[in-house]
C-alpha cells in the first residue's frame, strides 16, 4: 500500500508530468486560459490516460514481450491510442452526450499529446505492475489536472498585468510557468522522506 | 518560393522553435546538455526528412478522410527505426534521451510539416522544406542548449569554462530554467522581428489537430462570437 501511496505522491508532485517532465507542453500553454477549458481538458486527459493503460500495458506484457516484439512498442501503442480515443469520443457521443459535450472537443487533441504516449511507455520502462501502473497514470493525471487548474488562475492575474511589449503573449506565460515549476521544486525529497 | 529560401525559411523566418513554437516539449526537455540537443536535433530531422519525402511522394495516394492517421504510421515507423539505430551505434545518447526519443512521433513539428507542406508539395520540395526546417530545429535547440549548460554547468560540450564553473547557477539546468530561457529566448525573437510575426497566444495556426477540433479547444471560437 505505501509503494502505492509513493508512486501517487511522486507523480503529481515530484515528477508532475507538465512541470518537471516538460511533457503535454502544448495543452498547458493553449488551453490554460480559462479555467473551465483548463480543467475539462485535464478531465479528458485523464480519462484517456486510464483506459489507454489499462489498453497498452497488456498488449506489451502479454502480446509484444512473448514474442520479442518490444521494438514495435512506439508504433503499436501510438496505434492503440488513437484508435482508442476515436472509438471513446463514438460511444460517448451515442450513449452519455452531457459528457460528450464538455470533454469531446479535447478528444483529438489529445491523440497527439505527448503525456498520453508519455505515461504508457513510462509505465512499461519502469517495470511497474498492471495495478502500478494505473496508479502511476492516476497520478499523472491528477498532476497535469493540479498544473492545469493553478496555471490557470496565474494567468487570469497575468491579463491586466502591465507587460513590456515584447514579452506580451508567450514568453511571459513561459516567465509564468518557470516560476510555478519553482514552487513544484520544494517538494522533491518530500515523499520519500514522508515513510522513511 | 524558389529552392534557396525554401531552405533558409525554416532557419530563421519560419523557425519552428522560436516563430511557429512547435515541438515545445522536446525543446524544453533535452536542453539540459548541448549533447543531447544535437542528438534530439538530429533524430528529429532525419525522421522529419523521411517522413516529408514518403508523405509528399504518396500525397495523391493517401485518401483525404484518414490522412492524419496514415501520418502518424509512417512518422512511427520511422521513428521505431531511428530508435532502433540510436539503441544500436548511440547508446549513450539513447540514454540521454530517454523517453523522449520515441515521443518523437507526436512532436508536433514533423505532423505540423506533413500537414502544411509535404501533402501539397513535390518531393524534392517537400525534402528542402524538412531539412530547412530540421536545421532550424536543431539551431534553436544548440541556442537553447549552450545558453542553459554554460550558465547552469558551467561546461560547454563537456569542456569546462574556467569563471563559470566554479559559480554555476544550476537553476537553469533545471525545470524552471528551461521555461525561463524558452521564454526570454522568444521575446528577444519578437523584439527583433518588430513584433511583425510575434504569437500573441498559443494558438492553433501551428496546430495539426486544429482542423479536427473546429478550433473550439483553444477558445478561439468563443473569441471570435
Amino acid at each position: 500500500m505505501t509503494k502505492f501511496i509513493i508512486i501517487m505522491l511522486s507523480a503529481v508532485f515530484i515528477n508532475n508530468y507538465v512541470l518537471s517532465r516538460f511533457l503535454g507542453i502544448c495543452p498547458f500553454l493553449g488551453v490554460s486560459k480559462k479555467l473551465n477549458q483548463a480543467t475539462g481538458m485535464s478531465l479528458a486527459v485523464i480519462f484517456v490516460m486510464l483506459i489507454a493503460t489499462a489498453v497498452t500495458w497488456p498488449i506489451q506484457t502479454y502480446l509484444l514481450d512473448p514474442n520479442n516484439l518490444g521494438y514495435l512498442q512506439t508504433i503499436v501503442f501510438i496505434l492503440v491510442i488513437a484508435s482508442l480515443v476515436q472509438l471513446v469520443e463514438i460511444v460517448l457521443k451515442k450513449y452519455i452526450p452531457s459528457l460528450h459535450k464538455s470533454l469531446g472537443v479535447y478528444l483529438p487533441l489529445i491523440t497527439t499529446n505527448c503525456a498520453v504516449l508519455g505515461v504508457t511507455i513510462l509505465n512499461i520502462d519502469e517495470g511497474y505492475t498492471f495495478a502500478e501502473s494505473m496508479v502511476n497514470s492516476l497520478g499523472s493525471g491528477l498532476g497535469f489536472f493540479l498544473a492545469m487548474v493553478m496555471f490557470s488562475g496565474v494567468r487570469s492575474k497575468l491579463e491586466g498585468a502591465d507587460i513590456p511589449k515584447a514579452f506580451q503573449g508567450l514568453p511571459i506565460t513561459l516567465v509564468a510557468a518557470s516560476i510555478t515549476s519553482l514552487s513544484f521544486l520544494g517538494f522533491s525529497g518530500v515523499v520519500e522522506n514522508l515513510f522513511a | 518560393m524558389n529552392k534557396r529560401q525554401n531552405l533558409l525559411k525554416g532557419i530563421i523566418k519560419e523557425n519552428p522553435v522560436l516563430v511557429l513554437v512547435l515541438g515545445t516539449c522536446p525543446t524544453l526537455a533535452v536542453t539540459t546538455n548541448v549533447m543531447s540537443a544535437l542528438g534530439m536535433g538530429a533524430a528529429a530531422t532525419v525522421v522529419l526528412l523521411c517522413s516529408n519525402i514518403v508523405i509528399s511522394a504518396l500525397r495523391k495516394v493517401i485518401p483525404d478522410k484518414v490522412r492524419i492517421p496514415c501520418y502518424i504510421v509512417l512518422i512511427a515507423g520511422f521513428v521505431t527505426m531511428v530508435q532502433m539505430l540510436v539503441k544500436a551505434f548511440a547508446p549513450a545518447l539513447d540514454e540521454a534521451l530517454g523517453i523522449y526519443l520515441p515521443l518523437i512521433v507526436v512532436n508536433c513539428i514533423i505532423l505540423g510539416r506533413a500537414e502544411m507542406f509535404a501533402n501539397k508539395n513535390k518531393v524534392i520540395d517537400s525534402a528542402i522544406d524538412a531539412v530547412g526546417m530540421g536545421a532550424g530545429f536543431t539551431l534553436a535547440l544548440l541556442l537553447m542548449a549552450t545558453i542553459r549548460e554554460v550558465l547552469g554547468n558551467g561546461t560547454w560540450m563537456g569542456i569546462e569554462i574556467p569563471v563559470l564553473a566554479d559559480n554555476n547557477i544550476s537553476i537553469m539546468t533545471m525545470a524552471p530554467g528551461g521555461f525561463l530561457v524558452f521564454g526570454i529566448l522568444i521575446a528577444i525573437v519578437n523584439k527583433i522581428s518588430g513584433g511583425k510575426n510575434a504569437k500573441k497566444s498559443f494558438g492553433c495556426a501551428g496546430c495539426p489537430s486544429a482542423e479536427v477540433c473546429n478550433k473550439a479547444a483553444c477558445g478561439e471560437k468563443e473569441e471570435a462570437k
